[in-house]
């Protein structure tokens, strides 16, 4: 186990180290000069632009811009923001806080909608319910995120009134982007809970455990639901990661003051930081979740582990 | 094949789709192609079937789009604007009056081109990558899935956004973009569907003979491994067609003025609640859209590989 894990880490730390070669490789040929925009009309005195290359380290060779930016990461650095001259750590930990929020409300509504519709379906295998559940997440796999969102806003907060339009922060604004960010995946978890379920229901040890007299309680608490659980937590595991990912969409629809909002914001002002800050955020976190999604695999499964 | 089918038939071999549509499969004859078998199981999926048709009639919708366009999709009409559908605009007109089903017929050529020319371009690096990770092993596996993984680390969209802010807008960027962030899929599927084939006996019987590396690879092993790859394809079209709406929707796929469905919601979201046909016709297509190629997906892995279910 400990050799599996070194090797993960050691392949975590490629990742990680590819990933930024790539983003900075692509932000450095970008068209347009994002210090040229930066003091409005006023600064287009060459000495002033030239002044603010310098403070910014855009005067200096790309390979030891690169340097600069590696070693700065490593210590949590993301540098300084062109519009608000602040630290991107510091502009940015509040909005990441606000997508991690929303991203665990819309894991919290994927566990509860997904296993639970997923269990009734397979427990309740052809009956109407069954049909019901299938048809459903068969229908939303189709629908984009930013469909959802349209639909919700304007039937719960056009029509009806009963959520804010767009976001304010408070517990009430976080529910219609969390169920947009969460529908389609507590699709995917409801159809990927009813497999696996069946198929553990026909498994050799539940119908032992059916044989020798154990109470239906007892057969689908301890056999049925602990087995067929494992792929649902690797798959959340998985997903979460692309939550905050996804959580862009969504951010942007309802205003949500997130890494993914400030991502978008961050593009049409051509400010690179923060740019390079979220993309930063969201590939580290993506890895260090499939890491853990793995080695939590590797715990529960021991052939992965040995292979 | 015929062992498959037959246990394919069995009472417990139904899965998600088989609550709402499937009819099991007749007898297979005595002897039927590969093919012929995929196709016959691909046809007796019903929801398989609702799939192809969706995805024929998108692409018979782009192909023709000039003849079941009623108006001009940039014709704009300022003494008309935002009117309701009727039979003059079936879907109704923008906020600058031009017609929302002429420009929904058009928006289905972007879809179809952005969709298939994306994925090619995640098959073409896919595939190349994926099989020569698999049949030569080794470093070169292993400097190409570290590579695959570097790519895979990033969420889709955030990584099309990445290629994006280098190239600048356009039809050209948002297909290479998802090109690029989509081939890792491809190389690892492939990848591992060749290790698996590698070491059948058929493989070393076509090396016996004195076959060469590139005729094993082309003739031996990608058409026994290229099922694996297949559905997933159909699904990441589907994929690519939401990607690129939403980047479109985001304000960073096409320009703005060229019909196309992820600029049309984008646009219909100042007419919230007041005139919600702007943008449920556009987003009816995209569902429509994706479903189809979602069906596809479904019944092709079902129709090649009735184990993996």
């Amino acid at each position: 186990m400990g050799k599996y894990v070194i090797r993960r880490i050691g392949q975590m730390v490629i990742v990680l180290f590819g990933a930024t070669l790539i983003l900075f490789a692509c932000l450095f040929v970008l068209p347009g000069d994002p210090v040229g925009s930066l003091g409005g009309d006023k600064a287009r005195d060459p000495a002033v632009i030239q002044q603010l290359r310098e403070r910014y380290g855009l005067d200096k060779p790309l390979v030891e811009q690169y340097g600069t930016y590696v070693s700065n990461l490593v210590q949590g650095d993301l540098g300084e923001d062109y519009t608000q001259r602040r630290e991107v750590t510091e502009v940015l930990s509040p909005k990441l806080g606000n997508t991690a929020k929303l991203a665990v409300a819309a894991i919290v509504i994927d566990v509860v909608l997904g296993i639970l519709a997923g269990l009734i379906a397979a427990l309740f295998r052809y009956s109407f319910w069954d049909v019901l559940v299938t048809l459903l997440t068969t229908m939303a796999i189709g629908f984009p995120s930013f469909v959802i969102g349209m639909i919700l806003q304007s039937q719960f907060a056009v029509n009806l009134g009963w959520f804010p339009l767009i976001s304010d922060g408070s517990f009430n604004s976080l529910i219609m982007p969390a169920f947009t960010l969460a529908i389609i995946d507590a699709a995917l978890v409801a159809r990927l809970m009813r497999g696996t379920m069946l198929e553990v229901l026909r498994a050799d040890y539940v119908k032992t455990a059916i044989a020798k007299g154990l109470p239906r309680r007892t057969v689908l608490l301890k056999h049925v639901m602990r087995n067929s659980i494992i792929p649902v937590v690797t798959y959340i595991g998985i997903s979460f990661g692309g939550l905050l990912g996804g959580a862009l969409i969504t951010e942007a629809i309802f205003n949500w003051d997130g890494i993914g909002f400030a991502l978008v914001t961050a593009i049409q002002q051509q400010n690179n930081p923060i740019i390079v800050g979220v993309v930063t955020y969201g590939v580290a976190v993506f890895v260090l979740l499939n890491l853990l999604v793995d080695l939590l695999y590797a715990v529960l499964d021991p052939r992965i582990r040995l292979s | 094949m015929t062992e498959l089918t037959k246990s394919d038939q069995g009472p417990d071999a139904a899965t998600a789709q088989s609550a709402v549509a499937n009819n099991t499969a007749e007898p297979a004859p005595a002897r039927i192609t590969q093919w012929g078998e995929i196709r016959h199981r691909f046809m007796a999926n019903r929801l398989a079937v609702v799939g192809l048709v969706l995805v024929a009639l998108l692409f018979a919708i782009a192909a023709a789009a000039p003849l079941i366009a009623t108006h001009d999709p940039y014709a704009q009409d300022l003494t008309n604007t935002l009117a309701d559908p009727s039979g003059d605009h079936w879907f109704g007109t923008d906020a600058l009056g031009r017609d929302q089903f002429s420009r929904i017929i058009y928006g289905s050529r972007i879809a179809v081109v952005v969709g298939l020319a994306s994925i090619f371009l995640a098959c073409l690096i896919g595939c190349v990558l994926g099989a020569l990770s698999g049949y030569f092993g080794k470093a070169i596996d292993s400097a190409i899935m570290r590579v695959a993984d570097i790519f895979f680390a990033f969420p889709l969209l955030i990584g099309a956004i990445v290629i994006i802010l280098v190239m600048g807008r356009g039809v050209l960027p948002v297909i290479i973009s998802l090109g690029v962030f989509s081939w890792a899929t491809v190389a690892r599927l492939l990848r591992s569907s060749i290790l698996s084939v590698r070491e059948m006996d058929y493989v070393t019987a076509a090396r016996a003979l004195g076959a060469g590396t590139s005729r094993i690879i082309l003739r031996h092993i990608m058409p026994n491994s290229i099922a694996a790859v297949m559905s997933y394809v159909s699904f990441s079209v589907g994929t690519a067609v939401v990607a690129e709406a939403s980047l479109s929707f985001l304000g960073i796929g096409v320009s703005p003025e060229v019909p196309e469905w992820g600029n049309m919601i984008s646009s219909a979201r100042d007419f919230l609640g007041v005139k919600d046909f702007l943008w449920a016709y556009p987003s009816a297509a995209i569902v429509l859209t994706v479903l189809g190629f979602v069906f596809v997906g479904d019944g092709l892995r079902d129709a090649l590989d009735p184990k993996l279910r």
